[in-house]
C-alpha cells in the first residue's frame, strides 16, 4: 500500500474509525437487548416471579400485591415501551432496581466495581510482565528450551482459576504465611488474587507471542541489527519484542472480558469484595436486574477495550491502513 | 527469507512426533477415566457414600490414596464415582456448544444476505459476553441444576466456535476446489455436500476434543461457585466446593479433585492438538 493511496488519507481513517464506532455501538445495543429479554424470560407471570424471588418461596399472590409490583416496575406497559425505557436507561448507566435489595442496581454495582477493576488491571499488568520475561528468555533458544517454554505456556493457560487460586492460597498464605488468607482490599491482599488471574492469562498471551517472536527472529532487520554489533538481549528487547507483541495486544483487548469475569471466581476464593461476590449471590437468588446489569457492564468494557485496540491499530500500524475489514 | 520458512513450519511436527509420550499419557488417563465412568466399582476400593467417622479427615495414605473427608469417606473413591457425572456434563456441554456453533456458523456463512448478516451480528453480540457470564445469566433464569449446567456451559462457549465455523465455511466456499466444481457445473447442493461441509467441519473433530476439556473445567467451576451440582454429589467441582470449608485442615480435599480436572483438561488439549495436526497433515498430502 503506497502512502498516496486514498485509503490512508486522514478522511479515510476517520471513516474507518466511525465505522468501528458504529459497529461497537450496535453490539452494545444488542447486548442490552439480550439483557432485557433475559429478564422477561422468567417462567410465569413476572410480578409473581419477582415476589417469589423476594420471599424465596412460591405462593399465590393477591391482586393488590401484584398491582404494587406491576406499578413499581412498570410491568403493565407494552413490552416495546418497557424495552425502550430499559435501553435508554442502560445507555445512561441506569439498570433498574434490584428485586431483593430494594436499591438501584447501578448503586450496588458502583460500590463494588472499583475493587474488581483494580484486580483485573493489576492481573493484566502482571500477566504482561510474566509473559514478556518468559518469552524473551525462552523463545528461539533451540528445540529443547523451546519445548519446555511452550509446555509451560500450554500448562499455565489450561490452569483453571479456581484451582490455581486454591493452590496459591495453600502454599503462600497457609504454608509460607507470606500473604493474608482473607484478602481484604489492601495491596498485600491483592497479590495472590492478581497472580491467580495473571498466570493463565500469561500462558495464553505467551502462546501467541512465542510464535511471532520466533518468526521475527528470522527477519532481515534482526540480522542487520546483529551485524551492527547489537547484543542478543538488546536485539530481543529492542527489535524482536516490538514486533512479537502485536498479537498479544489484540488478545489483551479480547481477554479483558474474560479477566473481569474470571475475577468473579477469584473473589469468591479469596473472599475479596467486588462485583464477583455480588454476582454469585444474585445468581443464587435469581436477582436478575443485578445479574443482567453486571453482565452488560462487563461486555461494555469488553467492547470498549476492543474498540480502542482496533482504533489504535488503524492509526498506528501502517500495514493495516486500507486493509478495510 | 524462503530458505528460512520450512524450519518454522516443520517445528511443530518435530515437537509432536518426537514426544508421543504426552499423547500416550493422555490416552492412558482418558482410558482410565472411561473405565471409572462406566464401572466405578472396578477402580474404587470404597463406596462413594461409605461413611466412617473414625477415619475422618485422614491425610493421603496407602489405605486412602487421596485422604478422607469430614465424614471419613474415601476421597479417591468419591473422585472415581464422580467421573461419570463430570464427564457427562462436559461432553454434553461440548456437544450443545458445537451443535449451536455449526447451526449459527452455517447460517451466518451460507444463508441469504439479510439472514446471514442478522445471524452474524447476533453471534458477535453473544461473543461480547464472556462465557462464564453467559452461563451465569442462564442459571439465574432457570436456577442451578446439572441440566442447566450442560446448557449454560454449552451456550457460553458456543459463540467463539460459531465464529470459527463461519470462518471455515467461508474459506472453503472461496477456495479453488469449489470454484473448480462450480466451473464443472456441479449443483449447489452437491458442492455444499461434497466439498464445503466436509472440508469446513473436519477440523471440528479436534475442536470437539479440545472443548470437552474446556467444558469440564467451566462446568466444575460453576459447581465450585455453588451454582451447579450441589455438594453431596461426588461431581469434581462439587467435591472442590465441599472441600473449601476444610481448606486450613485438609488441603488434600482441594488438591486432588483439582489435579484430576487439570490433568483431564491437559489430556484433552493434547489429544485435540495431535488430532488437529494429524487432520491437517492428511489434508496437505
Amino acid at each position: 500500500m503506497t502512502p498516496t493511496s486514498p485509503s490512508s488519507t486522514p478522511r479515510a481513517i476517520a471513516l474507518q474509525v466511525l465505522h468501528k464506532l458504529g459497529t461497537a455501538l450496535s453490539v452494545l445495543i444488542g447486548a442490552v437487548t439480550v439483557a432485557f429479554f433475559a429478564q422477561t424470560a422468567l417462567p410465569g407471570n413476572r410480578a409473581t416471579a419477582i415476589l417469589n424471588i423476594r420471599a424465596g418461596q412460591a405462593v399465590q399472590r393477591t391482586p393488590e400485591e401484584l398491582a404494587q409490583i406491576n406499578q413499581q416496575y412498570g410491568l403493565e406497559r407494552p413490552l416495546v415501551v418497557q424495552y425502550l425505557d430499559y435501553l435508554v436507561g442502560a445507555l445512561r448507566g441506569d439498570f433498574g432496581h434490584s428485586y431483593q435489595q430494594y436499591r438501584p442496581v447501578a448503586e450496588i454495582i458502583g460500590e463494588q466495581l472499583g475493587a474488581t477493576v483494580v484486580l483485573a488491571l493489576t492481573a493484566i499488568v502482571i500477566a504482561w510482565i510474566l509473559m514478556v520475561v518468559w518469552v524473551t528468555l525462552t523463545a528461539g533458544r533451540g528445540p529443547r528450551v523451546g519445548a519446555i517454554g511452550s509446555l509451560v505456556d500450554v500448562t499455565a493457560a489450561a490452569l483453571p482459576a479456581y484451582w490455581l487460586g486454591i493452590i496459591l492460597l495453600l502454599v503462600f498464605a497457609l504454608g509460607l504465611r507470606l500473604f493474608p488468607v482473607i484478602g481484604g482490599t489492601g495491596p498485600a491482599g491483592l497479590v495472590l488474587p492478581a497472580l491467580t488471574l495473571a498466570i493463565p492469562l500469561a500462558g495464553f498471551l505467551a502462546q501467541a507471542t512465542r510464535t511471532e517472536f520466533e518468526r521475527a527472529l528470522d527477519q532481515p532487520f534482526v540480522i542487520s541489527a546483529r551485524m551492527r554489533g547489537q547484543g542478543d538481549l538488546g536485539v530481543r528487547l529492542g527489535h524482536v519484542l516490538r514486533h512479537a507483541i502485536l498479537p498479544a495486544i489484540t488478545l489483551t483487548g479480547w481477554a479483558l472480558g474474560a479477566t473481569l469475569s474470571g475475577a468473579v471466581v477469584v473473589e469468591s476464593i479469596f473472599s475479596r469484595p467486588g462485583i464477583g461476590q455480588v454476582l454469585v449471590t444474585a445468581v443464587n437468588s435469581q436477582d436478575l436486574p443485578i445479574v443482567v446489569g453486571i453482565v452488560v457492564l462487563i461486555s461494555a468494557f469488553y467492547v470498549l477495550a476492543n474498540l480502542l485496540v482496533d482504533i489504535a491499530y488503524t492509526i498506528v500500524d501502517p500495514r493495516l491502513k486500507g486493509a478495510a475489514s | 527469507m524462503t530458505a528460512l520458512r520450512p524450519s518454522v513450519i516443520d517445528a511443530p511436527r518435530v515437537a509432536l512426533t518426537k514426544r508421543p509420550w504426552s499423547l500416550y499419557l493422555s490416552i492412558g488417563l482418558l482410558a482410565f477415566l472411561a473405565v471409572a465412568a462406566v464401572a466405578p466399582n472396578l477402580l474404587a476400593p470404597y463406596g462413594p457414600t461409605a461413611i466412617d467417622y473414625d477415619s475422618a479427615l485422614q491425610p493421603p495414605s496407602f489405605l486412602h490414596l487421596f485422604g478422607t473427608d469430614e465424614s471419613g469417606r474415601d476421597l479417591y473413591s468419591r473422585v472415581i464415582h464422580g467421573t461419570s457425572q463430570s464427564l457427562l456434563i462436559g461432553i454434553g456441554a461440548a456437544f450443545v456448544s458445537l451443535v449451536l456453533a455449526v447451526i449459527l456458523g452455517a447460517l451466518a456463512a451460507l444463508s441469504v444476505k439479510p439472514v446471514a448478516i442478522l445471524v452474524d451480528r447476533s453471534v458477535e453480540i453473544l461473543f461480547a459476553f464472556p462465557a462464564l457470564l453467559l452461563a451465569l445469566l442462564l442459571i439465574a433464569i432457570t436456577g442451578p441444576s446439572a441440566w442447566t449446567q450442560v446448557f449454560a456451559v454449552g451456550l457460553g462457549t458456543a459463540p467463539g466456535y460459531a465464529r470459527m465455523v463461519r470462518g471455515q465455511i467461508l474459506a472453503a466456499k472461496n477456495s479453488g476446489y469449489v470454484e473448480a466444481a462450480t466451473a464443472l457445473g456441479h449443483s449447489r447442493g452437491r458442492i455444499l455436500h461434497e466439498h464445503i461441509l466436509p472440508n469446513a467441519l473436519r477440523p471440528l473433530v479436534a475442536v470437539f476434543a479440545l472443548s470437552i476439556g474446556q467444558s469440564i473445567v467451566w462446568a466444575s467451576g460453576l459447581s465450585f461457585l455453588g451454582l451447579g451440582v450441589a455438594p453431596p454429589s461426588p461431581e469434581w467441582g462439587a467435591l472442590l466446593d465441599a472441600g473449601r470449608a476444610y481448606v486450613t485442615q485438609a488441603s488434600w480435599l482441594l488438591l486432588f479433585p483439582g489435579l484430576v480436572i487439570v490433568a483431564l483438561a491437559l489430556s484433552a488439549t493434547s489429544i485435540g492438538r495431535h488430532l488437529q495436526f494429524y487432520l491437517e497433515k492428511g489434508r496437505r498430502t
